[in-house]
């Protein structure tokens, strides 16, 4: 029995950016201000790295191939950086090697920085098509986007829980709503207004039955962490913040093309949460998890997911979203900082930003008091990337 | 004895009626005839609509039966890439079979037949599929608007099991520059309209049947329908009487409820007149196109059991109103048009992969599990059922002729479209087996979770930089 990475490294400190539209920032500029941040929250120097993992998902747009992008902009010593890219757990892939890399003993001090500038693409929405997925896909699936492919799963969980579309989109905005709420409270989120329910019920539809404001932020951003062994974290600082959980689920394709699966939940979403408790001890994470980050790069996404992580039995998401138990005063707070939703979507930090955001509040580091949620134990992240019926869910816990 | 097996149509849902035209581009000057006329979808050309015929006349023949394919059109998307190919690999016919374009004039779909049913006489093997289709682009303005439809009829020449027995021919051939388009060239160019039904169409269709009359010694009285194009409406009927016919024995031209179908015209005609047809009766069926082919078929008793086609009649009945001149324009990119810049996007495809991929791209082949009988789409090595998981254990499944249902479904608003919202969802098979596909010919409101459909053929997308008509399968509600 494999023993996992719980308690084995720790991260002490971090840096992100902020997020939004950020016109006059470059990738590189990103990655330089993320990590000057990281650098000056864990203490210490450059030199002291020995390696680096580099996230970042669309690099034609905007880096190129290769982790060369990184070791350039941040100059880093002839020291090994290695890209990961896996749809949206890429920042996440990033965080995993270089806790893999410190926890085999390899290095005592590690790297993660994902970075992705979405803004250079010319439109709203993520680029790429078919093509995203492979020559052979691309002349057969679909030619689908992203909030159609996640629409998909909305119409899916509504039929299958017997909601009436009003029904179904009343609890989307309610997760939405809430998600501003929190952004509109964070400085460095992308979205930064409060927008009630009726207002995200007359939107626009962009893939049925999502709407505008059931679709996250495009953004720029990037964020950044460094780990060392949980033993030595301490001569870092006081607060060092432990990896409890650290799992990785992929799709085999029965979700697709074999007729099982109920289209109303994601199944990795599922089987990553209990490979990540089982490797953190927790048996009841309704309970235990004091907060989450979750991948809501769109509404829908969310709901399921809290089901998919055992927050709420399944098919009841509803009634939890209606008594307001994942709002910032909430007994199971997710998405304190706004989430993908608000604080924006830069695909290659989004899981480092989540990390971010659950290290800051373990330590008590919110910036503002309104945002800080109460003496929390553990923090989960949750990315999910590609499609509903064929896709890659990351769950990462940390706590003290 | 050779003859025909089996019939066919296609037409496409969308029907423009003449006033919508003519209160776009009327101001140019062309009066309209009445009637409406059958346009075909953005994502539907001669290929995707020959594809409709053949699957509608092959209905639940064994595919490797069929030893050959003719396509006739003059709208084919392809000068060089045998298009005919195309529609075979599409058809999952086997490869080993002759394929033909027959192109060139309107003339071809008579041609092809008359080729076909030359070679099922000397056949060593199975039946030859003919499939004639157009989907002419006309000048917005121009005559030929109101006149072109688009559709395509396939029938399946044999020589067992034939519902009509073929009797005869007489062809004539003459270099007439009625319409005329040379390569490269975007629309055709006509000449003036009375001398096009004077000194052409007004001759060469009586010539043609009157030859083939001689040949045979019978008289006009003996046929039961006669079956012409019907370019010229009043000239139509004109013939008739020059012929000696009775207005009775002419069949309905489609000209005001299809429109001219270019080479699929006749043949359309023709799968009409066997829909209404009775055992002993018999059609004589001309073409028109610089010159004019006739030939003489004779019913069989087996008219009596067949069924099962759609052909023409239910497509007919089966059509929705394109009262938007401006979106056909765009249909047909005829006019510039906005997509956003995700529609901006190239995407080269792979003609390796196309190949290598044909079956899964093309004919809408999977795998089914020889362990767990579990289909799968596309071709799997390992199967997909998580409690086997066999590796290389498959046979050829497919599943273009398979039902299926709704799984899920969206209505997209983001993806690049000349007819938003794209439509697409996952798709259950009867008997197993799910993927996800665009819908083609829905509304989003009238699409449910559950709804029963079918799989259609159709183009993908033109890439114009690389002169690639991409093509494949979409999901369809399920036709009554």
């Amino acid at each position: 029995m494999a023993e996992g990475i719980r308690d084995k490294v720790a991260i002490i400190g971090m840096g992100c950016t902020k997020f939004g539209e950020l016109w006059n920032k470059s990738a590189e500029d990103l990655m330089v201000d993320a990590f000057q941040e990281c650098l000056e929250d864990a203490g210490v120097e450059k030199k002291d790295i020995d390696a680096a993992w580099f996230g970042v998902h669309f690099e034609e747009e905007s880096v190129g191939k290769g982790a060369t992008s990184m070791s350039l902009a941040l100059k880093l010593p002839f020291i090994p950086v290695t890209r990961t890219e896996n749809f949206c757990a890429t920042a996440t892939e990033a965080f995993r090697g270089a806790c893999y890399g410190v926890a085999s003993g390899a290095y005592d001090v590690a790297l993660a920085l994902g970075v992705e500038k979405l803004k250079d693409t010319g439109y709203g929405g993520l680029p790429g098509g078919p093509g995203l997925m492979g020559t052979k896909s691309a002349l057969i699936m679909p030619k689908l986007t992203a909030p159609g492919a996640f629409a998909m799963m909305a119409t899916r969980y509504f039929s299958v829980y017997g909601l009436s579309p009003e029904e179904g989109k009343r609890m989307l905005a309610k997760v939405s709503a809430k998600s501003h709420y929190n952004g509109a409270r964070n400085p460095k989120a992308h979205l930064r207004r409060e927008i009630t329910e009726d207002q995200i019920l007359n939107a626009p539809i962009i893939a049925w039955p999502l709407g505008l404001f059931d679709c996250c932020g495009v953004s720029d951003g990037s964020a950044a962490a460094i780990i060392t062994r949980a033993d030595m974290a301490k001569d870092f600082r006081p607060d060092p913040i432990n990896v409890k959980a650290l799992q990785v689920a992929l799709s085999p394709g029965e979700e697709l093309m074999y007729t099982k699966w109920d289209g109303a939940h994601v199944e990795t979403g599922y089987r990553a949460g209990v490979m990540a408790y089982e490797e953190a001890g927790i048996r009841n994470p309704r309970e235990e998890i004091s907060m989450a980050e979750v991948h809501d790069c769109f509404s829908i996404t969310e709901a399921v997911t809290m089901e998919d992580l055992q927050f709420s039995p399944r098919g009841k998401v509803k009634e939890d979203i209606e008594a307001g138990r994942f709002n910032l005063d909430g007994e199971q707070p997710v998405q304190p900082d706004g989430g993908l939703k608000c604080f924006g979507h830069p695909i290659g930090a989004s899981g480092l930003r989540m990390l971010y955001e659950m290290y800051k509040q373990l330590q008590g580091k919110a910036e503002l008091p309104e945002r800080q949620i109460k003496d929390p134990r553990l923090g989960l992240t949750h990315n999910m990337g590609g499609f509903p019926a064929m896709n890659i869910v990351s769950v990462a816990i940390i706590g003290l | 004895m050779v003859g025909i097996a089996s019939y066919g149509a296609y037409i496409p849902r969308y029907r423009m009626n003449h006033n919508t035209i003519f209160s776009a581009v009327g101001f140019l000057g062309t009066f309209p005839p009445p009637g409406e006329n059958a346009i075909a979808s953005h994502d539907e050309d001669a290929l995707s609509m020959a594809v409709a015929a053949g699957v509608d006349c092959l209905g639940s023949i064994e595919r490797q039966t069929i030893g050959g394919l003719y396509l006739a059109t003059t709208s084919q998307p392809y000068m060089v890439r045998q298009n005919s190919a195309l529609v075979a690999t599409a058809l999952d016919l086997q490869p080993g079979i002759r394929t033909a374009d027959f192109t060139g004039s309107t003339k071809s779909g008579t041609g092809a037949l008359l080729a076909a049913l030359d070679a099922a006489r000397g056949a060593t093997s199975g039946g030859v599929l003919v499939c004639a289709s157009d989907c002419r682009l006309s000048k917005p303005g121009s005559p030929q608007e109101y006149l072109y439809g688009d559709g395509a009829a396939a029938i399946l020449v044999g020589v067992d099991d034939l519902i009509a027995t073929y009797e005869g021919s007489y062809s004539v051939s003459y270099d007439f520059p009625d319409r005329w388009r040379a390569s490269g060239e975007k629309f055709e160019h006509a000449w003036e309209d009375r001398f096009i039904r004077d000194s052409g169409y007004g001759q060469f269709v009586a010539e043609a049947i009157s030859g083939l009359l001689k040949r045979y010694n019978m008289s006009i009285d003996e046929v039961s329908k006669i079956v012409y194009p019907g370019l010229y409406a009043r000239e139509h009927g004109t013939i008739a009487k020059r012929l000696g016919a009775d207005p009775s024995q002419l069949q309905d031209t489609l000209l005001n409820t299809v429109g001219d179908t270019g080479a699929a015209s006749p043949l359309m005609m023709l799968v009409a007149a066997l829909e209404e047809s009775r055992p002993g009766d018999r059609i004589m069926v001309a073409g028109f196109g610089n010159g004019s082919d006739a030939l003489f078929f004779r019913v069989t008793d087996r008219i009596d059991g067949f069924a099962g086609r759609r052909a023409v009649r239910q497509h007919l009945s089966a059509k929705k109103e394109l009262s938007s001149y401006e979106k056909y324009l765009a249909f047909r990119n005829l006019a510039p048009m906005d997509l956003g810049m995700r529609g901006e996007i190239g995407v080269r495809t792979p003609m390796s992969a196309l190949f290598r991929d044909r079956k899964a791209v093309l004919a809408l082949c999977g795998s089914r599990c020889r362990e767990c009988g579990t289909p799968q789409y596309p071709y799997q090595r390992v199967c997909v059922n998580p409690d086997c998981g066999a590796i290389d254990r498959m046979e050829e499944y497919r599943f273009s002729d398979r039902h299926g249902v709704v799984f899920t479904y969206t209505g997209d608003h983001l993806a690049a479209s000349v007819d938003p919202p794209s439509i697409y969802g996952l798709v259950d098979f009867d008997g197993g087996g799910r993927f996800w596909f665009d819908f083609a010919d829905c509304d989003l409101d009238s699409v449910r979770v559950g709804m029963p459909v079918e799989m259609t053929f159709r183009r993908r997308y033109v890439d114009e930089s690389s002169g690639v008509h991409g093509y494949s399968w979409k999901a369809m509600p399920l036709r009554a």
